[in-house]
């Protein structure tokens, strides 16, 4: 891309632009002085609560609330595997990563449940379709056929080295405990990767 | 009724989905108008928001006409025409009482750090969103307002987030007349920002982004000077040398996570999850700010951690101010901008789109493609 704004001149007198200072205002400056406290005890840290909503359906709650808000949201409660691991995830507070690790693994595994279920119903879900690429064909055609003849190449290239990785290998199925000790070193390899 | 529906990352589909009923009597269903996909959207859409649950509605962006109201509803009537905040505010909490109607305490049983929000995963509370034909509203009786005559839907529509966002991006900025503003992001919410920022008196206001189109918007829009940061080796350096070495008195960050520009963030916040989201954008505020200015962030991030200079934040004696806006507090002034023309929301809007096509949409807005600024859902026709 060639190079624009970097060496064209652009002052802006303010007194030109349309507005300029109708909200200015001296004290909304969070910088000085620190704040005064006036001794106003300012709004209550006790409120009349608005009507309960008793939600039909399960709603976990966040443990750093000592009760359920009184309007909840009902979509999509949990169910399933990611339903159970979103449960566990709500055993620990906002400010564990384990509970924000566990809810994001949970959305992953809810992922692969979404199509299960669309094949359940009947509905082979047309994922091309869903991640718009219409639009990509339309406004985007080169990376999108960058990227379909990259995956081409890599599948490709994978099923070929399998293949002969598979060739390869054949000779040494007979003799398991070579087998059992490259497993061994594999998996000590990892745990190292890991610390 | 006609959803979207969210399938995984990157995977949206327009489904049939069943009608929205009333569940509180301070609850209204609300037949959708217009819908928009904001930069918000996105997080979700790209799997970075913990508990986005397959099978939801996003949307927290849209007007409506009321089509029936709970029993407790007692300012609205089948047939009005509202602007529906993003926001869902009791409006008597500890919070609301103090006009944080981002974070009310009444309206999110999953989180306590963020007040419930249309559409926006089940961190955000729960709620299915506008991106359908029709949508439950909470605390009817308190957020929604009703369109002022002869106001534009298009216009209405952006008040109940980009004008409000972009605006108290400005606020929170605490900018004094003469200040040197830098906005970070030339998205919907990052352009409304340098527009704002003039109107709180700002000196000179310059937009940093990489996507030419938007950058030529922002420069006549805001207006402003603009940047490509692939351009710039060293931001910090950069905003230095145009500040006459002391850096800008106010750096506003109106990017968020999904931010570009930097192998680490991408691969840390964006690849494998170990940060909130790239917070790019923030590391270049606190670095590029002046000593005791102030950083004013509205681009939103996930809820764990992210890596930023905070030793520089504490050496520097720099403010840090930020929230979620808080539309219904903004709303009446909003307005006014919008009446007296200084503030034109509709220009944003480059693409209206049927929500039959929801999935182009969002691969188009998400993509950068088409000149896409700000797309808009028809869910119900024009
Ligand atoms: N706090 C709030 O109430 C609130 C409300 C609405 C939106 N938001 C947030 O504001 C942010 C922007 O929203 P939007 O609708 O404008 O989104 P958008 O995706 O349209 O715009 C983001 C822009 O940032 C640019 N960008 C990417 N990396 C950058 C970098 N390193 N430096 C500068 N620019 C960079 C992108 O090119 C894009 O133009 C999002 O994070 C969104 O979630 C916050
Ligand atoms: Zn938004
Ligand atoms: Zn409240």
């Amino acid at each position: 891309m060639t190079s624009t704004y970097l060496t064209r001149p652009q002052a802006i007198d303010p007194a030109t632009v349309t507005g300029w200072g109708v909200d200015a205002d001296p004290r909304n400056d969070p910088t000085y002085p620190i704040r005064e406290r006036s001794g106003d005890p300012g709004p209550g840290k006790v409120w009349d609560r608005p009507t309960q909503q008793h939600p039909q359906v399960e709603v976990l709650r966040s443990i750093e609330h000592n009760r359920l808000p009184a309007v909840v949201g009902t979509s999509t409660p949990p169910s399933g595997l990611s339903g159970m691991m979103r449960r566990a995830a709500f055993h620990y507070s906002e400010s564990d990563w384990t509970h924000w690790l566990m809810l994001l693994g949970a959305d992953r595994v809810n992922m692969v449940e979404g199509i299960v279920t669309d094949l359940a119903r009947g509905k082979v879900p047309n994922i091309p379709a869903e991640m718009g690429v219409r639009a990509a064909w339309k406004h985007d055609r080169t990376a999108l056929v960058t990227k379909a003849a990259v995956t081409v190449a890599v599948s490709a290239l994978a099923i070929a080295l399998l293949r002969q990785r598979q060739h390869r290998q054949r000779p040494h199925d007979v003799r398991p405990v070579h087998g059992r000790a490259g497993g061994g070193r594999e998996r000590r390899a990892l745990a190292g990767s890991t610390t | 009724m006609l959803a979207a529906d969210y399938r995984g990352p990157r995977r949206v589909r327009a489904d049939h989905k069943p009608m929205p009923t009333i569940q509180h009597p301070r609850d209204a269903i609300v037949r959708v108008t217009r819908s928009c996909i904001c930069g918000s959207d996105l997080h979700l859409y790209n799997g970075l928001v913990p508990d986005t649950r397959v099978g939801m509605t996003f949307g927290h962006e849209f007007t409506g006409i009321v089509e029936e109201v709970g029993a407790e509803v007692g300012n609205l009537n089948p047939g009005d025409h509202v602007i529906v905040p993003f926001n869902i505010a009791c409006g008597q909490c500890h919070f609301c009482k103090q006009g944080l109607y981002g974070n009310c305490h009444e309206s999110n049983a999953q989180a306590t750090a963020v007040g419930g929000i249309f559409g926006y995963s089940h961190t955000a509370g729960g709620y299915d969103g506008g991106q359908a034909q029709y949508v439950r509203v909470p605390y009817a009786d308190f957020g929604p307002t009703l369109i002022p005559d002869g106001m534009d839907i298009e216009d209405a529509v952006l008040l109940t987030d980009v004008v409000p966002t972009g605006y108290q991006a400005a606020e929170m900025a605490g900018i004094q007349r003469g200040d040197t503003v830098v906005v970070f992001g030339a998205g919907p919410v990052g352009i409304m920002a340098a527009r704002c920022a003039w109107l709180f008196g700002a000196g000179r206001v310059i937009v940093i982004d990489y996507l030419h189109y938007r950058l030529e918007f922002a420069r006549a829009y805001a207006p402003a000077e603009v940047y490509d940061f692939r351009e710039i080796d060293d931001m910090a350096v950069f905003i230095k040398k145009q500040t006459d070495s002391l850096g800008a008195d106010v750096c506003i960050d109106a990017v968020g996570a999904d931010a570009s520009g930097n192998i680490l963030h991408t691969l840390f916040g964006k690849k494998i999850p170990i940060e909130a989201g790239s917070a790019l954008p923030l590391h270049w505020a606190i670095n590029s700010v002046k000593k005791g200015g102030i950083v004013s962030v509205v681009g939103v991030y996930g809820p764990t951690g992210n890596m930023i200079p905070i030793g520089n934040v504490v050496n520097k004696g720099i403010t840090i101010r930020a929230n979620q806006a808080s539309v219904k507090r903004l709303l009446p002034r909003l307005i006014e901008h919008v009446q007296a023309g200084r503030i034109n929301p509709k220009a944003l809007i480059t693409h209206r789109v049927p929500l039959e096509d929801v999935s182009d949409a969002y691969h188009m807005f998400s993509s950068k493609l088409d000149g896409c600024i700000k797309p808009v859902l028809l869910p119900n026709g024009v």
